[in-house]
């Protein structure tokens, strides 16, 4: 598996991101080209800070929501019991991936009101279909005979899942929570047009104002954070699977 | 003792294993041998109750298996299975562990126990007992899988097809780890494979089953010398069957008095390897000794072939 980013190339991206975000001031020179009739070319009505950290815990909490909701549906499906409403739960899951996150907005702010609630639904959903198929994947792709040792050997259902299917499964379902943490950094901008706090309030007064220095701005710091979000949870993927002795049976 | 009492068991319209009924004695290996499809492995992993029988009983020293739960039943049997099974995100330590582990022994008796087993199957405990399976050769995976199910000191072990996924060198020196593991603890083993060679070789008793049914159960020199007529006269008869027979018995079972001259023969080698002996060195008769050197008597090539043929 290739990491995105080499460790020089990686800490270049960090230093960039902590440099946006901490002291925006110092790029005024470069952002200023961007900007007309003599606007403002560094966005100051909230902290950079703030709204990084608002838009980073709003992710969290909906990749987290996501997460179990999906590992828990996934896990289900792939049980002798749950195994004929794998049908059902994979269309309601394409139907979360492929409905527009606006369009869940719109539906949801009549119900739940404006600010974090629709943003969260919209971005749980969006997030869901990566995990659920890859933990499906995970878990089917654990070797039947690994599986029949551990029912031979007296294992519980409950054990076989949790000491040894989950486990063989993870780097395949951290995977998927991967890409729907990376698809989640880039949505969550939209949560600005419901008032939910986030780096999409510097992205929407850029639009607003017709300010590029702005759009810029918030721009490139959620790309920043995306990149090194997958970079990291690549890292850490590639830790466990090392661990479980996939690589290495790979690399032979 | 194992019973079997007129076990069958259907997968749908399909009757996978048919009204078998076998016993198996204590401290014996018990071989069933067939094709892929004869129910031999439906019949093994009904012990263990991995299936569960469609009707008939299965006891295990007299106790109807159905007594407890299948989990704590299969915690009470060995267990090995082709290519090993062994969890590829645990040591070698914790893999041996699994079933003292479920058991709620203490973590010194554990580590006591896995020590013992890697010494038994000689692999020193402290190269190995950290390393991941991927780490260790087919050889040693399959030794291990053998030491994780001996873990809890079951009295019983179920086998199937166990090396059926290693080269032939390597199998031979398995099986011969298996018989020498199985005569010190005494325990008792019921084996699946497809190859008669291995069930001649293993076998106390042979049971042969070939679409569901349990088509002969016995000896392995009395398959070979009166098989049953039909599926297992077809499966034992060839061109080696004579040393197949040979095979089965030590030299000190036809030993003679008097004195013989050229290179000795240990008493407890087999009698096709006295046969091959004395047709290389051209004599008609070679001396025995015992383990410690001294003479036993003598054995003759003309007494070696009237035990080598079947029922006159």
């Amino acid at each position: 598996m290739s990491r995105l980013i080499g460790p020089a190339a990686r800490l270049s991206a960090l230093a960039l991101l902590l440099a946006l975000v901490l002291r925006p001031d110092w790029f005024e020179p470069i952002l200023k080209p961007f900007t007309e009739n003599n606007a403002p070319a560094i966005y100051t009505q909230s902290s950079l800070l703030s709204l990084t950290l608002a838009h980073l815990g709003l992710v969290a909490v909906a990749s987290v929501i996501g997460t179990a909701l999906a590992l828990v549906m996934g896990v289900f499906v792939t049980r002798p019991m749950g195994a004929e409403f794998l049908p059902l739960s994979r269309s309601l899951v394409n139907i979360g991936q492929t409905f527009p996150p606006v369009a869940v907005l719109a539906l949801a702010v009549p119900v739940v009101g404006f600010g974090l609630k629709p943003t969260l639904i919209a971005l749980v959903l969006y997030g869901l279909l990566p995990i659920f198929e890859n933990t499906i994947t995970g878990l089917k792709e654990v070797p039947e005979n690994v599986v029949e040792a551990a029912r031979g050997m007296g294992l519980s259902p409950q054990q076989q899942l949790f000491r040894v299917e989950l486990p063989l499964a993870l780097p395949v379902i951290l995977a998927g929570i991967r890409l729907s943490v990376v698809i989640n950094m880039g949505t969550a901008t939209i949560g600005s047009t419901v008032a939910a706090k986030g780096l999409g309030e510097v992205i929407i007064a850029g639009l607003l104002t017709s300010n590029t220095a702005f759009i810029l701005q918030g721009g490139i710091i959620v790309a920043l954070l995306a990149v090194l979000l997958y970079d990291a949870l690549s890292i850490l993927e590639n830790r466990i699977a090392k661990r479980t002795g996939r690589l290495a049976e790979v690399a032979g | 003792m194992i019973e079997l009492d007129h076990v069958s068991r259907r997968f749908g319209e399909q009757l996978a294993v048919d009204d078998v009924s076998f016993a198996v004695e204590r401290g014996t290996i018990t071989v069933i041998v067939g094709t892929s499809g004869s129910g031999k492995s439906t019949t093994l992993r009904m012990i263990n109750r991995l299936i569960e029988p469609t009707s008939g009983t299965i006891t295990i020293d007299g106790k109807d298996t159905t007594a407890v739960s299948g989990e704590e039943l299969r915690r009470g049997i060995g267990y090995v299975i082709q290519g090993n099974g062994l969890f590829p995100h645990w040591t070698v330590a914790r893999n041996i562990a699994t079933v003292p582990t479920l058991l709620g022994w203490d973590s010194a008796k554990i580590a006591r126990r896995v020590d013992e087993l890697l010494a038994l199957f000689s692999m020193k405990p402290e190269d190995f007992r950290e390393k991941f399976p991927h780490q260790l050769s087919g050889g040693e995976q399959q030794r291990v899988g053998v030491a994780r199910a001996l873990a809890a000191e079951p009295g019983l072990l179920l086998m199937d097809e166990p090396f059926g996924a290693l080269d032939p060198i390597i199998r031979a020196k398995a099986q011969e780890d298996l018989l020498a593991v199985q005569r010190r603890l005494g325990i008792t083993v019921v084996l699946v494979t497809h190859d008669m060679e291995e069930a001649i070789h293993l076998g106390d008793r042979i049971a042969v089953m070939d679409g569901g049914k349990l088509l002969q159960y016995a000896p392995p020199a009395e398959i070979l010398a009166k098989p049953a007529p039909g599926f297992v006269a077809k499966l034992v008869d060839g061109a080696d069957r004579p040393f197949r027979l040979l095979s089965l018995a030590p030299v000190s079972s036809i030993v003679e008095p008097g004195t013989a001259e050229g290179p000795p023969i240990l008493e407890t080698a087999t009698l096709r390897d006295a046969l091959s002996e004395l047709l290389w060195h051209r004599r008609d008769a070679l001396p025995v000794t015992a383990a410690d050197g001294s003479t036993r008597g003598k054995i003759s090539l003309s007494n070696l072939v009237a035990h080598a043929g079947g029922a006159a």
